[in-house]
């Protein structure tokens, strides 16, 4: 039998500590649709999402209602669609992102990932024409993202990638300048990618998946810090512990709901992804957990340590609770969704140097930060090149999701509102990587990953 | 797997039920009635004084009722604004999976 303590401490969990899951997201392979009739392709492509996701949204909702535990996002990734594009030759590719636009609104999901190419090797013929296609793609379309994995440990830093990104991510906010830049809120480089990743913008469904499965991403940085908090002036080996049994108890919410949802469907559930995800909401903050551990305001010195015992305290919880662990587990630091954040911007306490520091030791990289709109495309390229580096060297997935604010400067905002939340526009320094950038190639694979 | 994680003591549809509130006359008698009137079972009562608030958890089957969870949900809310406290409901799995392996 449970005990009261038990039951109050989950219900308090729901309904003060923000606790819910954030994503359930149906992996979909779109490899048997291509072929070299584009228009045929796309039919094939819109057939197969609507036919396997057409009950996605009605299912998520019916779990939410019997187990009274929200389901904030049901979503769909799709296999890199440069792979399926690739047959057909003729043909717009921003018409292969339209299809997949159209086939998440007739299901009902939000955001629909893989509008994707892995070229951390080199480009394919395919790769490059999808990759040009992106600024527009991103454009006329609202539910589609976008990403690129220009770099593996195994593979080095495919550098070519990293310039032409820098330039395609100050496309994309051009042409989406009215947005305020929201097509670079749906547009992620990788280095070193999880195939399995439920959570946008970076999800796809990679090309080791099966046919179709079903991943899940928890949530519950208020959950956390609310536990954090109960430990005050305790030592290390109780505050890591702490933070494990709540990890622990989140991801079991998660195994249940998705291993529910995959039954439902008559899929096979994949992982579940126990990165804590925070939102704009008041208290749902990584930032503010690390100043419960004693950290006057996120950014300041002694960061990196708080989150790097946070990061492995919630691993560790979490790896216990579920049978299958995958996509990005760990902790997330994007700056425009977590309240506190924001405000430590805003203080001058956190830069994109500290930032940079702190995806070190955590996933996923540079997210959802607003530099200024007059940067130049090799200062962003020798950015992404920075986290790729860190990614490729650590054997550790990083990423960059960066917004350069068409006419802002620094102290202005970007505003999306919802999920995506406000973000300050924060310095970058004003001396050129353009010759270093500009050299052209592959940075090769290092030593780490040299290991048969 | 999940099948046989619940299958462990799970019988029939049980929801849990809690309230939380100052403690006034015709609490359990209010929440009773709703249950009563939606057609579920009530298997267990507990209820303790936390300082000076009442809660209060009752064990419910649901398998013999019309309503879903989140009618239920909101017909037990209304009643907690008319006593004065707060009333939710969760399905047992909820708490199982987070507390029991």
């Amino acid at each position: 039998m449970l005990t009261l303590q038990e039951i109050m401490e989950t219900i308090k969990m729901v309904q003060e500590e923000n606790l819910d899951i954030r994503t359930i997201t149906m992996g979909i392979s779109l490899r048997d649709c291509a072929g070299p009739d584009s228009r045929q392709t796309r039919t094939k492509i819109y057939d197969k999402i609507t036919r396997l996701a057409g009950q996605l949204v009605k299912t998520g909702e019916q779990i939410e209602r019997e187990y009274g535990l929200p389901i904030v996002n049901k979503r769909i990734s799709v296999t890199p669609m440069a792979l399926v594009a690739e047959s057909s030759v003729k043909g717009d590719m921003v018409d292969f992102a339209r299809t997949m636009d159209d086939a998440a609104a007739a299901v009902g999901v939000n955001f629909i990932g893989g509008y994707s190419a892995l070229v951390h090797k080199g480009f394919t013929g395919a790769d490059h024409r999808l990759i040009d296609s992106i600024p527009e793609a991103l454009d006329v379309t609202t539910r589609v993202c976008s990403s690129v994995n220009v770099a593996t440990t195994h593979a080095g830093i495919n550098m070519d990638a990293v310039y032409r990104m820098g330039q395609i991510i100050k496309k994309t906010a051009e042409r989406t300048a009215d947005r305020d830049g929201l097509g670079c809120a749906k547009l992620v480089v990788f280095a070193n990618v999880p195939e399995d990743n439920p959570f946008m913008a970076g999800a796809f469904h990679g090309i080791g998946e099966p046919e179709c499965v079903i991943n899940v991403g928890v949530s519950g940085p208020g959950v956390v810090k609310k536990a954090v908090e109960t430990v005050k002036g305790a030592g290390f080996g109780v505050l890591a512990e702490t933070i494990k049994k709540t990890a622990f108890k989140i991801t079991r919410m998660g195994e249940l709901v998705g291993r529910t949802a995959a039954e439902r469907l008559g899929v096979p559930f994949g992982i579940v992804d126990i990165s804590l995800a925070p939102t704009p909401a008041i208290g749902d903050s990584v930032a503010e957990i690390l100043e419960a551990m004693g950290i006057e305001i996120c950014g300041t010195h002694g960061t990196t340590a708080a989150l790097a015992l946070l990061n492995d305290a919630v691993k560790k919880g979490g790896a216990m609770a579920s049978s299958y662990v995958g996509g990005l587990s760990g902790a997330f630091i994007p700056l425009s969704e977590d309240a506190g954040m924001i405000r430590a911007a805003e203080a001058g306490a956190l830069s994109l140097e500290k930032l940079e520091a702190m995806t070190c030791v955590c996933s996923v990289g540079l997210d959802m930060i607003a530099v200024p709109g007059d940067t130049p495309a090799e200062t962003i390229a020798a950015i992404i090149a920075d986290e790729a580096a860190i990614g490729m060297i650590n054997k550790k997935t990083t990423a960059v999701r960066m917004i350069p604010a068409v006419g802002k400067k620094v102290g202005d905002y970007v505003e999306y509102g919802g999920l995506l939340g406000r973000a300050p526009v924060i310095p970058v320094k004003p001396f050129s990587p353009a010759d270093f950038v500009r050299r052209g190639g592959r940075i090769p694979a290092p030593i780490q990953g040299l290991t048969n | 797997m999940l099948a046989e994680l619940k299958k462990t003591e799970s019988k029939g549809n049980r929801v849990i039920v809690t309230v939380v509130g100052p403690d006034c006359v015709g609490i359990i008698a209010g929440v009773a009635q709703v249950l009563a009137s939606n057609g579920i079972n009530i298997l267990d009562i507990s209820q303790t004084i936390l300082q000076e608030f009442l809660v209060m958890v009752m064990v419910a089957d649901m398998s013999g009722s019309p309503a879903d969870l989140t009618t239920l949900k909101e017909r037990l809310a209304a009643k907690g604004l008319e006593l004065g406290v707060r009333i939710d409901a969760q399905h047992e799995d909820v708490f199982k999976f987070m507390h029991r392996i």
